[in-house]
């Protein structure tokens, strides 16, 4: 291996100076090596702040939301607002039953059934069993329900949610795949409403540190 | 609490997240960098999520407070 011309070893330890003082500043070397370990590990440690409050990825947030009744409209609403709050620039993708939300008519879209979803409140003692809970009428009592209960802990209205959002500048961009499966036109959405396919999302998502999928 | 000089007050009692930090937003874009708001919340929230916003905005909690309900905070516009 030492016959070898292009294997150059480099010992960083000089054999002249191993444990001897060095005798311009009288330190020895394990101090001097102490030392610049510090300093370095500062140093990196600093720059790697720096360049991640410079990373624009971290302002930058990509929601995907797919659900259609009221009760998982609010999550990406809330956390899309949040995240503009705090100097993200937004973008909130609307997919399936998600596209509910930005519905001219989300009011009436927008319900709650309490079939299949025990931790549902309900203004009874214990759970309903399924079988009441699917009786007719249980959908408009149930989504009527929360909307009060709502209203009453001043939690903000989905129009109000939606009209902040687009007031950050939060980019709220339809899925163009599932509005035309479902049948809408693009009239069915609220002003301001993008259209955009899979890639669209990912083109965002790809430069965000925060994805998350609702 | 001291009579800072405050340039905007943001009433926010009774509302809830994320409605507070939505109303302190668009209250700091109408302010210039200095400037200062009073912002009053009653989400129990807000003890949190007024110092992790200001934090993220680069603005300066400066003071805060809690009386009975009401949390104050008072919060200098910093630069993004």
């Amino acid at each position: 291996m030492t016959e070898n011309p292009t294997d150059v070893t480099i010992d960083l330890r000089s054999d002249d100076s191993e444990g001897q003082q060095l005798p311009e500043i009288g330190l020895d070397e394990s101090r001097v090596r102490q030392i610049v370990r510090e300093t370095v590990q500062d140093t990196v440690k600093e720059e790697v702040q720096r360049a991640f409050a410079k990373d624009p990825a971290m302002k930058r947030g990509a929601i995907v939301a797919s659900k259609g009744t009221l009760d998982w409209a609010y999550p990406p609403l809330i956390l899309g607002n949040a995240a503009a709050a705090v100097g993200m620039e937004t973008s909130i993708f609307f997919t399936f039953y998600g596209l509910n939300i930005i519905h001219k008519d989300h009011a009436k879209r927008l319900k709650m059934s309490a079939v299949g979803n025990p931790a549902m409140p309900m203004p009874v003692p214990g759970t309903m069993p399924d079988l009441i809970t699917s009786l007719p009428g249980m959908i408009p009592f149930a989504t009527k329900m929360m909307k009060s209960t709502f209203a009453e802990h001043n939690v903000a209205s989905i129009s109000e949610l939606l009209s902040t959002a687009q007031e950050m500048g939060i980019r709220l961009i339809a899925c163009q795949m599932t509005v035309d499966v479902f049948g809408f036109e693009q009239s069915d959405f609220i002003d301001g409403v993008e259209f955009g396919g899979a890639a669209a999302f990912m083109a965002q998502a790809r430069k965000s540190h925060m994805t998350m999928f609702i | 609490m001291s009579e800072l000089q405050v340039d905007a007050v943001v009433d926010t009692r009774g509302q809830n997240c994320p409605m507070p930090i939505m109303n302190s937003t668009r209250a700091m874009r109408q302010l210039e960098v200095g400037q200062v708001i009073k912002l009053m919340a009653t989400d129990k929230g807000a003890k949190s999520d007024v110092p992790a916003w200001a934090e993220s905005n680069g603005h300066e909690v400066i003071e805060s407070d809690t009386q009975g309900e009401v949390l104050t905070f008072i919060v200098r516009k910093g630069e993004d």
